[in-house]
Formats: C-alpha cells, structure tokens, sequence
C-alpha cells in the first residue's frame, strides 16, 4: 500500500509532467495542485522546483505571493465577498457582517462542520452588479440579504 | 589606520563604448551609455538617497529613495533604474523630492525598531544613513499600529512578528529589522547563484524566506555571506560583529584557502579580528567570497594552535617545549649529523602551497643552499604537477592561461574533473552568472556535480565516464572535431607546426578512437559525446576548466596534454573568453611551483641541469647548485624505507593525511631520524615528528600568493603572530643556525630576490603591487603590468605542440574481489585535509566523510542510507557512513577526505602519473560491505595520534 505522501507526490508530478512544457508553467502548475488536492500541499512546492530547475525559495515566493493559494485545505464550499470600493458603496459592508455572522466564522475561517470558508476578495470584476460575491468558482451579482441566507443554508446541506 | 571604504555606486558599471554627457546639480558628467543617473550621480561626487540599490546587484527600483527630477520630464523618476542620456538636465535635491524622502523615510521608520543605540549595525547602517540624509525629525504615524517589531502588542502575540533566525553559525537574521530592500534575495540570485532566498507574502506581509519559510541552516543557503553584505541594516549581522563590535580599521589581504585567490578586507579592532568582507577591487573575485574564505577564519585562534616550539627524541616520549634557540639548534645539529652519517643527499624539504610566495622560496633556498641538494618538493606533486608537465610541454608555460574575468567571455565552457560549487565556490559563482546569460556548459565528470543541473542553470551535456578513462574521452573528443572537419584550421598553420597537427590528426582520426568504439571502455553515450565536441568547437569562445578530476591519475599529464590539443585544435587560445584553466586546489599552489619547488626545476620552471640558470643562483647565493634532479615525495619515502634518507623539513603540509598509501607514508616518516614539522597544529604527520615548530596563519604575516589565474595578491599582515615568529622568519633562523648568513627583515626583500632571479617576475615589487593591486606573471620589461591573457599572438615556446594521447588503462582495476571504482572529491564547506576548516564552525555542515554510493550497489549489499560502512582496496580499509545517492553512477562509489578518522588515503593506492608521480587518488578499486564500526587500523591510528599528541607538562617547581 502507498503512503499518503508518495499518493499526494505521484500526483503531483503527474501534473507538474502535464504541465511543466508550457511557457510560464509556474502558475498554471500550482492551479491544477489546487484544483486537485482543493490546496497546494507544501510538500509539493520542492517538486516542482525541481522539475522546473527552479530554487525552493523560488516557488514559494510565487506561491505565498497569490493569495489563492491556500497551503490547506478549505471548507467544502468556498465563499468569497468583494470587499472593494465599488461593492463597498453597495452595501458590501452590511452584507460581509451579516455572512460572518450567519456563519459564526471571521475571514478566511471554516465553519467548524467543515462545510464553508469564508474568504474576502478585492474586486471580482463585477462593479456593475455590486454587491458581489463568489461560491465554489461561480460569480453571483446584485447579492442581498435573502440571496445571501439562501447560500448560507444551502452550504450546509 | 582607516577602514578602507569603498564607493557604492548604487548600480553596477555600464561596460558600453559609447559615452553621453549630461548635468547632474549643475555638474556636467561624462558616463559610458547605459550608466543609472544614480550611478552617474556618484561618479560627479553627487550620493542620491538611496536604500535598496547596491553596486553589486542590479537595479530594482523598491525604495522610492532616490528618486530625482529631470528637466523637461513629468513625475519623479527613480534614479536607480533611469539611464543617462545625453543632455540630460538632473536635479536631485529640490524641495518636492526631499518631501517624498522624507515621507518615504518617515514611512520605513514606522516600522522599524528605534533601538539604534544598541543595535549591532549602529555605525554602519545605511537606514541610519538615510534617517540622517533626509533630516528625519518625527514620525507621525507613531509605533502602535500593526508592525513587525514587537513581539507583542496590548498584551496579545503579535502575529507579523518573527523571532531571530540564529541557525547559521556566521550570522543571524533579524526579520523585526528587515525593511523588505530585496537587496539579499538578488545578491543570492544574481552574485551568487544560489536562489536561496526570496520574499513571501505580498504587501505588508512581504517578509524574507529563506527556502520555504525554514530555517537559513535548513534552507538551500551556502552561507556565502552575499546577502549579509548586501543589507543594509542590522537584519543580517555576521555574529561576530554583533560580540565585538564595528571595525575601526581594516587591510586588504588575500584568502588562504583555495586557488581563487580572492581579495578581502581584512575589518579589524585592534589585532582583533571582526570579519572578512570581500574586496570589490579583488580582481579575482569581484567583491564576492564563499562560507569559506567570509567566515572560516576561526582556526586562526583556535586553541589546539601550537604556540611554542617541542623536540622530542624518540616519536613514543611525549612532546617537550622547548625555546626557539634550542629547537632551531637541535634541527641545526641532527640535520648536519644525518648529513655527516649517511650522506648531503639524506635530508630535504617540502614546501607548502598554504604559504606565501616568498616562504616557499625561502624553503627550497635553504635546501639547495642550506642543504646542498635538490630535495625539495611541495604538495603540488599530489595535485597539479601533471598541469605544470603537460601545459609546459604543449604551450610552453605552466599555468594556466586565462584570467578568472574571461569566462565573462565564454560561450561553451567544458568543465573536466572538477567541482567548482564545491571546490572554487567564487569562480563557480562567475561561471554560473554566465550560464544564466546563456553560455553553454560541457560537463566531464564521473559524478553528477551541481553544475550538472542546479536552479537555473543545467549542462548542454554530461558525460558520466568511468573514473580513469578521460583520456579516451577526451582524445575522442578530438576524434570528432577532426573527422568531422570542425578544427581550426587557421589557426593551426598559424599557431602550431602543421605537421605535428597532421600526425595528431591521423592518430586521434584512426577509428578506435571513435565514441563508438570507447563507450564500452568510458560508458558515455557516443551520441552525447559527439554532440558536446560539437558544440565545443563551433559554440564560439570555449573554454575548458579542469581540476583535480584530470590531474590525479595515472594518465594525468596525458590528459593535460590531450586538453591542451583539443583547445589548440578549436583555435580556443590566446583570447578572451577561452583558454585551458586548471582550478588550482590550493591558495598558493600556483606560487609554490613557480618558485622552484620542484626537485627538478628552479624558479621560474628552470631546469636544474641548465647551466646559466645555475649560475644565477650560484653567484648570488655564493653555492654550488646540484645539477641533477633531486627526490620526490614519493621518492623520499622510498628512500626512507630504504635506509638512505634520513631527515625532512615539512612546512605546511599534512603529508600523513594528503598524501596516497598512508600506511606506506608511515612507514617512511617512522624510518627517519629527525623530522621537522613546521605547522599550526598537531596534524596526522606530527605524530611521526620529532621537532615540531609553530606556523603563523595569513592573518599574521606579510607576503604574496599567486592564485590560478596567475595572480600575485598581497597578503597583509593584520595581527602579531601568536607563535612569535611568521614563517619566514622561522625559516630563515633555521638557516641561519645551519650557517646561512641571511638577513631578510621583511618579505618584500624576498620578493625583490625573487625579481632579481626569475625572468617572469622580473618586474614584480611590492611597490608595484601597492600600485596595481595584483599582477599576472609574467611581469617583465615586456609586461611591465602583467599579463593577465597568455599566448595571445602566438605560444610562449613558439609553436604549440599537438602530442599523441594514446589510452592506456591504470593497473588499478576492477575484478571480483574489487568491483567498484572509488573516486574522492571535496565538498563546499570544508577544505582538504580539513587541518582548517575542521576547526571553525563549518563542521555544522559536513560533520563526517560520508561514502556516496548509488542505490543498486547499495541494495546488493544490503546497504542502508547512513549505515557504517566498511571499504577495503589493495592497500587498506577504512569505515565511514554510506550516503544513497544517485549523483554517482552504479559501480562508482565516492568520498572526502576532510577528516582524519575516515583517512580515506589508507585505501588509495600508490600508483601515480607517468611523467610526474601525481598519485592516482581519483581510481581506486574497492569493495564496499556492510561494517560495525571503526576498522582496526582505525582503533590502532586513533590510539596511536593520541599517545604521540601528548605534551608534557612541566611541573611548577622546575
């Protein structure tokens, strides 16, 4: 039987080796990672480095400098409100308040029953629609109050 | 006394032809095209502000510091990355840019501990500096906010800050004064190569790492002190500087360890010794250094240093101290009796590659003067004898032929047998920054070195050959480049005697010398060879660098000789950028064969069988010089064995542990009757002496080292020796109890006497060094400044001469008893026999000899990562501790020799090079198997050193 580790690092240099002939590879490597593992396993990182004759260090500049990258795992759903100016003017304040305490957790925190994170985000590109948010990758525009519960009861289903 | 201050331009010079003119304050300033405003700011006189520009990296335009205003231009312009052009109307004083200094500053300061007071870089901090350009009165955002400084804040943990990072032995990292400059994560990157380092997070939360937010010990970090120079605040502080304090003054001098010679200044309090910091002006180095040469200067007062002379009769009694008078006297005595019982041919001397120049030539003087024979010899038998042989017989000088500058030059570099990251940490740096810009790399080695493929850079090829086989590899090398019409051919006719070529031609051509036909014999890929001779002789400039990996072998002149050839062949001589580089193992092993340290030969490689080269000596010396060849090392101990020699003076060199077959070394000293050890410490050889004589370290003498690029560097004396007496002083009291009337009061008196006689530094002087820094010999009426490129219009015999390189496989082979090839090397932090670096804390990093060994032979064996291991040959065995490692191929097994308890010479065998005895230390067969423990020879030998290291301790009363 593999360990847990030789599973997390065959893996990943599966992806590193489907990736790593691109031009710019870095990122789009530590995308796949994320998108595997629903984080990028810091185990990983020396791995790549490797393979893309790149420095410890290098990688993990790259990695740690984005704030999508998580270096855990997250809730099984990710819930992500624009903090920015526009969505701010909109009533993003009230509504970030609300979500954080509908929850019961602080940003970038994961309900106890694993079921949500809660992150900020600045500008999802989405002013026109602001308030906006984003769940599991999918843009959500004009969000309110009752949108805004609908979520937070369906992410816990 | 001062400290020497060196200018910081801010960003590195422009090295374009063409020159603009443009006014800078209201000062006209002439600068090379592509020079920063900042840059040429400084060279008006004029210092913008600046905080994360340094000369030694490039630009980066962070700070918002040194910003300036040009006429005619909106905004603010960082001066740092804005180039002069002509015409340019610069200001950088006015009052809307001294208000965003001062913004900026106030801004920096905010979050920055105010304890300059107490602070270690209190007197060299450049944020200090700033403070105080910019007139920094108040910050008006006060300190309570979120910062980086205080651990805590209202009585909770402060997550953004982090403790001090002390892992490093040399120096600490202090993130809470870190003020996020970047200047040490690119000194990493672009002076050293490394890319150890890097910034994390973003923002505010920008912090510097360290590999991946681990400890500097733990991460990819050599310790090579580049970033610790590079910082501008107390963030990275050699710890040294942090116990004693900031330098009052400081000398330049150069590095005792390996052959690169590099230039530093020597920052000192009173005789104390503060730190080493690299000396931009050092034209080997560049103002960069390795763990090394920055920071293992600690053995220099270490406590096992011998202070006082000992005699001892007999090597069981213990040691006795005695006076300097009566030590030099019971040398003086016992040598003239050996003389007088046995014969003028039963004693010699060996001269050390760590001493000056003018040391060594002191010794051999004294052996042919003093003595009255020519037996001298040095530790560049073990090592480059075979370059002097083969470079002197294909090109006419024996050394190399480039500066350390040209491979800034180079677009295929072939790296054969050597290990520069290791073993020339600083030249590695050079070469390496030129692969990032693009040149290609060749690499010749049995062992997959870091060169082969390391962050940024990776080998076009590698050719993996079986140890002992590099003449064939390199003589097909030349196969390809002849058959396949790639030679040089107009430069053959022009340099070389065309029919020798044509002969050359038709040997290396003839069909066994093909890469197929060798790849059994060599176990390189023919593909891969035939692809690196092509890329060698039509990549552009080429230039081959080699080590030990050539030398040390049976064919190790061969080799030399068939290098030698194939740069000829390639028209790859007499320019910059190419050239033969032997990476010379040792600080002063160039200097110590230039100056006559050969049984065979005088200064300046002058046979001792040619007559008006006698006479030179003869009249000044008032003596008769032998004209027959006197013994090698080798030689000496057969001798000794033999009953005919008698007595040795040693100077600096650890024989016991450097030298091939110990146990046959052991013998040789064990047969003598007087033998003289003239060192810092106790080492393995001491433990057969019965005099010992104190050395002094670099730090405590005044004289010259020739690095491998034939550079004569001054080394500046910065303490008073703690033995009393620098080396050439001991030497020349040694002389003059035997009766020679010497009477040298400094070094440069030695070097005057050394111009006098050796062609080559005819014009070499102290003054001139003054001067000039450093020359490359040879320094003539033809040269008065040296000559820092050879043969450039033709070869200093003449014509080059093509020799045939024919294989012949060492005696040393495989077979069933044996059936792997041991080779040994050298790793980064420690050096040689480790007499040095084993004394200072680099043992954090290399504590043990490990046996590298790949996983199939490891397997077989049942062997273990870190398991004792027990490795036998013809002529010995040892244990040690097996590293699985798939850098060497199966069936090459690989190991150091830094430490005395592995002795891994006790495997090694006596074989040596045909034309010079350069022992064949890189082939052995061996076996390796699992093992308990320790072998018996090692119990015995550790018994042994312990009862021969005793010193007796006189009573109080006596």
């Amino acid at each position: 039987m593999q360990s847990a580790s030789t599973d997390t690092a065959n893996r990943a240099i599966g992806i590193i080796d489907q990736f790593k002939g691109l031009e710019g590879p870095l990122l789009p490597i530590l995308h796949e990672l994320q998108g595997e593992f629903g984080y990028v396993p810091k185990e990983t990182l020396p791995l790549i480095a490797h393979a893309l004759n790149l420095s410890r260090a290098e990688v993990y500049g790259v990695f740690s400098f984005y704030h999508d990258y998580r270096d855990h795992p997250a809730g099984r759903h990710v819930l992500k409100l624009c903090r920015a100016e526009a969505c701010q003017s909109m009533g993003g304040d009230a509504l970030a308040d609300r979500a954080r305490q509908l929850l019961g957790i602080d940003w970038h925190g994961t309900t106890t029953d694993g079921a949500v994170t809660l992150e900020p985000v600045y500008c999802l590109g989405l002013c026109a629609c602001a308030p906006a948010a984003m769940l599991d990758g999918e843009v959500i525009g004009r969000l309110d109050s009752e949108r805004l519960d609908e979520i937070a009861a369906e992410v816990r289903l | 006394m001062s400290l020497v201050n060196e200018i910081d331009y801010g960003t590195p010079a422009s090295l374009s032809g063409k020159m603009v003119t443009l006014t800078i304050d209201g000062n006209e300033v002439t600068v090379p095209e592509g020079t920063s405003l900042m840059r040429a700011a400084m060279e008006a006189g004029i210092q913008v502000p600046k905080l994360c520009a340094t000369d030694m990296v490039d630009a980066f335009g962070s700070c918002r510091l040194c910003l300036i205003e040009i006429e005619g231009r909106n905004g603010t312009p960082a001066s740092c990355t804005t180039p002069a052009m002509e015409g340019l109307v610069v200001h950088t004083q006015t009052k809307r840019l001294k208000d965003i200094r001062k913004g900026v500053m106030e801004l920096y300061i905010s979050d920055h501990p105010l304890d300059c007071l107490t602070c270690a870089a209190n007197g060299d901090c450049e944020l200090q500096d700033m403070a105080g350009a910019v007139g920094l009165r108040d910050v008006r955002y006060g300190y309570e906010g979120d910062n980086h400084v205080f651990a805590k804040s209202d009585g909770h943990a402060n997550d953004r800050w982090m403790p001090k990072d002390e892992s490093n032995p040399y120096f600490t990292y202090d993130p809470a004064k870190c003020i996020v400059c970047s200047r040490c994560v690119r000194a990493c990157e672009e002076v050293q190569g490394t890319f150890a380092l890097t910034i994390e997070g973003r923002g505010f939360s920008s912090r510097v790492s360290s590999g991946m937010h681990e400890n500097f010990l733990d991460s990819e970090c050599v310790s090579c002190g580049a970033c610790v120079q590079a910082c501008p605040t107390a963030t990275l502080t050699e710890k040294s500087v942090i116990q004693i304090g900031q330098p009052e003054h400081s000398k330049i001098t150069t590095c005792a360890y390996c052959g690169v010679g590099c230039s530093f200044k020597a920052e000192m309090r009173g005789e104390e010794l503060v730190r080493m910091v690299p000396y931009k002006d050092g034209k080997a180095n560049r103002g960069h250094s390795c763990v090394k040469g920055r920071f293992a200067y600690g053995y220099s007062t270490h406590k096992d240093r011998i202070l006082n002379p000992m005699i001892r009769e007999k090597i069981t009694d213990p040691w006795r101290e005695v006076s300097w008078d009566e030590a030099y006297k019971y040398v003086a005595n016992e040598f003239r009796r050996i003389q007088y019982q046995y014969g003028r041919n039963s004693i010699g001397g060996i001269t050390s590659s760590r001493c000056t120049n003018e040391e060594t030539f002191l010794v051999q003087k004294l052996v042919r003067a003093g003595f009255g024979n020519n037996n001298v010899d040095t530790c560049a038998r073990v090592c480059h004898s075979p370059t002097g042989y083969g470079l002197k017989t294909t090109f006419g000088t024996s050394a190399g032929t480039q500066d350390f500058d040209s491979v800034e030059h180079s677009d295929v570099v072939m790296v054969i047998g050597a290990n520069p990251t290791d073993g020339h940490p600083v030249f590695a740096s050079r070469l390496k920054k030129r692969l990032r810009k693009g040149a290609k790399l060749i690499v010749v080695d049995p062992r997959r070195i870091d060169l082969v493929r390391s962050p940024h850079i990776s080998a076009a090829q590698h050719l993996q050959l079986r140890p002992g086989t590099n003449v064939a590899v390199v003589t097909s090398l030349a196969h390809v480049i002849v058959t396949e019409g790639l030679f040089d051919e107009k430069f053959i006719r022009e340099r070389c005697d065309w029919d020798e070529f044509q002969d050359w031609a038709a040997f290396v051509s003839s069909p066994e010398h093909s890469p197929e036909a060798i790849e059994g014999l060599t176990g390189v890929n023919p593909q891969t060879l035939r692809e690196a001779a092509r890329l060698f002789a039509t990549g552009g400039n080429g230039a081959i660098y080699y080590g030990l990996g050539v030398t040390e072998h049976s064919q190790g002149s061969t080799t030399v000789m068939a290098i030698a050839n194939l740069a000829m062949a390639t028209g790859n001589i007499g320019r910059k950028g190419v050239g033969v580089n032997p990476l010379r193992g040792q600080n002063n092993v160039q200097g110590s064969c230039d100056m006559g340290s050969f049984p065979h030969e005088l200064p300046g490689y002058r046979h001792v069988s040619d007559e008006s080269t006698r006479d030179i000596f003869d009249r000044l010396w008032g003596v008769k010089i032998q004209d027959e060849p006197g013994l090698r090392i080798p030689n000496m101990l057969d001798a000794a064995v033999d009953g005919t020699f008698k007595g040795i003076y040693i100077q600096g060199e650890d024989i016991l542990q450097s030298d091939p077959d110990t146990k046959h070394v052991a013998a040789g000293l064990q047969a003598m009757e007087c033998v003289v050890v003239h060192d810092l410490f106790l080492n393995e050889t001491a433990n057969y002496a019965h005099v010992f004589l104190p050395g002094s370290t670099f730090l405590e003498k005044d004289g010259t080292f020739t690095n491998a690029e034939r550079r004569i560097n001054r080394v500046r004396k910065v303490m008073s020796p703690l033995n009393g007496y620098a080396d050439w002083e001991v030497t020349q009291n040694l002389a003059k109890a035997m009766g020679l009337n010497w009477n040298y009061t400094h070094p440069s008196q030695i070097m005057d006497e050394i111009a006098l006689t050796t062609p080559s530094f005819a014009g070499v002087s102290y003054d001139l060094l003054e001067k000039e820094g450093s020359v490359q010999w040879p320094c003539n009426e033809k040269a008065p400044l040296g000559t820092p490129i050879m043969h450039i219009n033709g070869f200093a015999r003449g014509k080059g001469k093509f020799i045939r390189t024919e294989y012949v496989a060492t005696d040393e082979r495989t077979g069933p008893r044996f059936p792997l090839l041991l080779t040994t090397g050298r790793i980064l932090s420690q050096y040689n026999v480790g007499a040095q670096t084993r004394r200072t804390d680099n043992v954090m990093w290399h504590e043990e000899d490990r046996l590298e060994i790949h996983a199939h032979d490891a397997e077989n064996r049942g062997i273990r990562d870190g398991d004792w291991v027990k490795i036998s040959s013809r002529s010995g065995e040892t244990t040690l501790r097996a590293l699985i490692t798939d850098r060497v191929s199966p069936g090459v097994v690989y190991t150091t020799f830094h430490h005395p308890t592995t002795q891994a010479n006790v495997i090694t065998t006596d074989f040596s090079d045909w034309a010079t005895n350069c022992p064949e230390y890189k082939v052995t067969a061996v076996q390796v198997g699992a093992s308990n423990g320790p072998s018996d020879w090692q119990v015995q030998y550790d018994e042994q050193a312990r009862q021969s290291r005793r010193i007796k301790i006189l009573d109080a009363a006596e």
